[in-house]
């Protein structure tokens, strides 16, 4: 991101947050509707994203969704929205992503997910913020693990 | 998990064809939706504009999700993808009207035990890596 602008203040961010490990959201429900509307927005046409038969022909008990669907539970942090973090959306793009997959989320799971920010740290002008996502089933049963890097454009 | 592809005839070194994937405002209007990532920078060029950008830019996710839909279709079921990453390196531009084109192609890196492979891929738009480090742990049968 080679971006420069003029005459914007890009504040750090409270290193106060390394190691905050924030409260587990609420459950989520992982719909049939969602997941195909997920397919449909990536222009993925996969019959096991929408087709219970098809899910079960491949091994999976209920439609299974995409590999990149858990940034839907896993993007919107409300660790990211504490104001005291200082994170200025407007200058955010995303950096660098990972799941770890125990196996894909499916219609019917019911999940929660537990975030972490394992790093803050100034590169160049920009800051970048590591939050890790566990995902587990409201049965404990470990999902995915998220990794994300944002990158908050610097002046 | 049933993926389609043999572990057995699958060599080091392998290409796997490339595949263009066009995106369209309306695909961030719809991925935006879909995903709940309403930044503007996704889908208002005046804001994008405002905030140093050269025009709208594509979710890094629209992008990440071509390649892991690339990665699935290669493998025959995307239960079979058991790791996944990426680095965002350049945007993706979306102008108005004509949109732009992602192009991604893969490379079978390195055949692990337990039938897994590592698939590095490689993603464009207009002549611009737009990933790095992009790779996905497969499952194969």
């Amino acid at each position: 991101m080679r971006t420069r602008l003029e005459g914007m203040d890009c504040m750090a961010l409270n290193r106060d947050f390394i190691g905050r490990a924030f409260p587990p959201s609420e459950p989520y429900e992982v719909s049939r509707v969602k997941i195909r509307e997920f397919a449909e927005a990536i222009g993925d046409p996969n019959p096991v994203y929408r087709d219970r038969d098809a899910a079960k022909a491949a091994g999976h008990p209920d439609v299974i969704a995409p590999p990149t669907f858990p940034i839907v539970i896993t993007l919107g942090s409300d660790a990211l929205l504490d104001p005291e973090l200082g994170l200025n959306f407007a200058m955010v793009v995303h950096g660098e992503q990972r799941f770890e997959y125990q196996r894909p989320l499916r219609a019917g799971d019911v999940v929660v997910t537990e975030s972490t920010i394992s790093g803050i740290r100034s590169i160049g002008r920009n800051e970048r913020l590591d939050i890790q996502t566990v995902v587990t089933t409201v049965e404990g049963e470990h999902i995915c693990t998220s990794h994300n890097v944002l990158i908050e454009r610097g002046a | 998990m049933t993926a389609t592809v043999k572990y057995d005839e699958v060599e080091v070194g392998q290409e796997i064809p490339e595949r263009t994937y066009p995106v369209k405002r309306l695909d961030l209007v719809k991925y935006a939706g879909a995903s709940g990532d309403f930044n503007p920078i996704h889908w208002n060029e005046n804001f994008a504009k405002s905030v140093g950008l050269p025009d709208v830019i594509a979710h890094g996710m629209y992008t990440m999700a071509e390649g892991g839909r690339f990665v699935t279709d290669w493998a025959g079921d995307p239960g079979a993808v058991i790791d996944y990453g990426v680095r965002f390196s350049s945007m993706v531009v979306v102008p108005d009207d004509e949109g732009a084109e992602i192009v991604i192609s893969g490379k079978i890196e390195e055949k692990r035990e337990d039938n897994t492979v590592v698939v590095a891929l490689t993603a464009r738009a207009a002549g611009e890596k737009v990933l790095t480090r992009a790779k996905a742990t497969v499952r194969l049968a």
